[in-house]
């Protein structure tokens, strides 16, 4: 069990004159939870697009199950992308749908489910795993920003994929519901072996789900260990993320 | 200056040729199993539907005051019972098509522009094409379609207000009967004046669809870009309008009036 799921090396990303990513390097091992972490703007969203092709790298290796991003074709992108989940950070809700329409989009167009029921049984089961039921019926502008984020959260379980990418699963939401998302992030891995990469500013959330963290700093990585290892770290950078 | 002249002209040669690359891509995606029709009909209802009101009174008014307009003029001649052939004629092969065409292209071009670049900076499109599904098919190509089969039936139903509207036109100077009015203006057409127009018309919808779609996907970061790519939607639709129907008007002339 210790092959690497997903692979970065060297990443490296400028827009325009900014440099974002100078050489970040990290991986993910099948079935482990990689919190990812760093001060705001330094290119953590940017770092899991370029994982699912959404931005291209100028330069670095980013493999997906052991291939080569920039190398797939059409088809191998699209079958990767099934395999992998991706929750935004602003939960990006398809808003001319209801909750139940943004649920089963991913069903009836990536898993290419008929089945009416199977369908309505699924939307059930995993609004109620993040504790929505009652809004199925419910436009996204009829939502709380919290709310939002997990049906998101929701719409991006719902396939099941075998990677998830978190971008800040738990921002904007109260203590108690961001303890109940992490339980929820970390039920998900034990029962179906996911691997994820979980974006967040919450230690709490990072204490709860990460096997392992990676510090991103100025566009590279500058720490990587256990919650333990980092948080006894005596880099004062490092330690002033864990007060 | 010149530099100047330079980079702008590169610039819209690039954008062209990404246009042209979007063309190809719609294509690519009509025949692609799993069409989506729920998305086509709901789109048909929003782009035709939706637009009957404003496309009726239009064609009222266009056939109205076309026949007000003309009716003095032609009586001086003792023409008037040409005036209801006229006024069809004129509505049917250039008025209707390009004034319906130029409504719609500030109704419905920017109407899609704004949605799609919105979906766009809301990140939307991105959450789509990451699960693996289509964009291009589920959005793009159900507008387009929608828009290119509901512009000219909209406008077919504009040139029947149209002449609708020179009869009530006609009725408040002289007199003359509804079978009368329609009979004259029905047999001043023939086959070459409806079919280019419709033809015309088809070209207008699409162009009206795929403009709209083209900016609204192409539009930048940033909640302003959305207004600016409704905008570029509708100024670049409405050219795209005139120029076709420029070009329309010397095929027509050359191989069907003759
Ligand atoms: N598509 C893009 N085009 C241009 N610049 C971009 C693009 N995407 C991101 N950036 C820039 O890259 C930098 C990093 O952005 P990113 O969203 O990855 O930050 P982040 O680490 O996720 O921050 P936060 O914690 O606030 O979400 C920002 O300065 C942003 O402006
Ligand atoms: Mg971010």
């Amino acid at each position: 069990m210790e092959e690497n799921v997903i692979d970065i090396k060297g990443l490296k990303k400028n827009f325009g004159d900014k440099e974002v990513l100078k050489s970040v390097s990290f991986s993910v091992k099948k079935g482990e939870n990689m919190i990812v972490m760093g001060r705001s703007g330094e290119g953590k969203s940017v770092t899991i697009k370029c994982i699912v092709g959404l931005i291209w790298q100028d330069e670095g290796s980013v493999k997906v199950f052991g291939k080569e991003v920039k190398e797939m074709t059409e088809n191998e992108l699209k079958e990767m992308r099934t395999k992998v989940g991706f929750l935004f950070q602003n939960a990006a809700l398809y808003d001319s749908m209801t909750v139940a329409e943004n649920l089963a989009f991913p069903l009836t167009r990536v898993l290419k489910i008929k089945n009416a029921e199977e369908i309505k049984t699924r939307i059930h089961e995993t609004l109620d795993s993040v504790g929505l039921e009652d809004t199925v019926d419910k436009m996204p502008s009829d939502l709380s920003g919290g709310m939002r984020k997990r049906i998101g959260l929701a719409r991006t379980l719902i396939v099941k994929p075998e990677i998830i990418l978190y971008d800040e699963p738990t921002t904007g939401l109260d203590p108690i519901t961001s303890a109940e998302i992490s339980e929820l992030i970390l039920a998900i891995q034990k029962k179906n072996n996911a691997s994820s990469i979980i974006i967040t500013h919450d230690m709490q959330c990072a204490k709860i789900t990460g096997d392992r963290m990676v510090l991103i700093n100025e566009g590279e990585c500058i720490g990587e260990g256990s919650y333990e290892e980092l948080q006894h770290s005596p880099d004062k950078f490092i330690q002033s993320f864990f007060k | 200056m010149y530099s100047n002249f330079i980079s702008l002209s590169k610039k819209a040669f690039e954008s062209l040729g990404e246009q042209a690359l979007f063309l190809g891509s719609f294509f690519r995606n009509i025949f692609r199993r799993d069409f989506e029709w729920n998305e086509l009909i709901r789109q048909c209802y929003l782009i035709g539907y939706r637009s009957f009101p404003i496309v009726a009174l239009t064609g009222f008014v266009l056939g109205f005051v076309l026949t007000l307009q003309t009716n003095p003029s032609m009586k001086e001649f003792g023409a008037q019972n040409m005036v209801p052939g006229m006024v069809s004629i004129s509505a049917i092969r250039e008025i209707c098509p390009v004034i319906i065409a130029l409504i719609c292209a500030g109704k419905i071009s920017s109407g899609i522009g704004a949605e799609l670049g919105s979906m766009n900076v809301t990140e939307q499109i991105d959450a789509m094409e990451v699960s693996g599904a289509n964009p291009i098919q589920y959005l793009v190509v159900t507008r387009i379609l929608a828009s290119t089969l509901m512009i000219p039936l909209l406008t077919i139903f504009a040139d029947g207000v149209a002449i609708i509207g020179g009869f009530i036109g006609t009725n408040i100077s002289g007199d003359m009967s509804l079978s009368l009015y329609f009979r004259k203006s029905i047999a001043a057409l023939v086959f070459s004046d409806i079919f280019p127009s419709f033809i015309k018309s088809v070209l207008f919808g699409f162009v009206i669809g795929f403009v709209g779609c083209y900016q609204g996907l192409h539009s930048n970061r940033g909640t302003e870009s959305v207004g600016l790519a409704a905008n570029a939607a509708v100024v670049s639709a409405s050219v795209w309008i005139i120029i076709i129907d420029a070009i329309a008007v010397q095929i027509t002339s050359a191989f069907v009036y003759n």
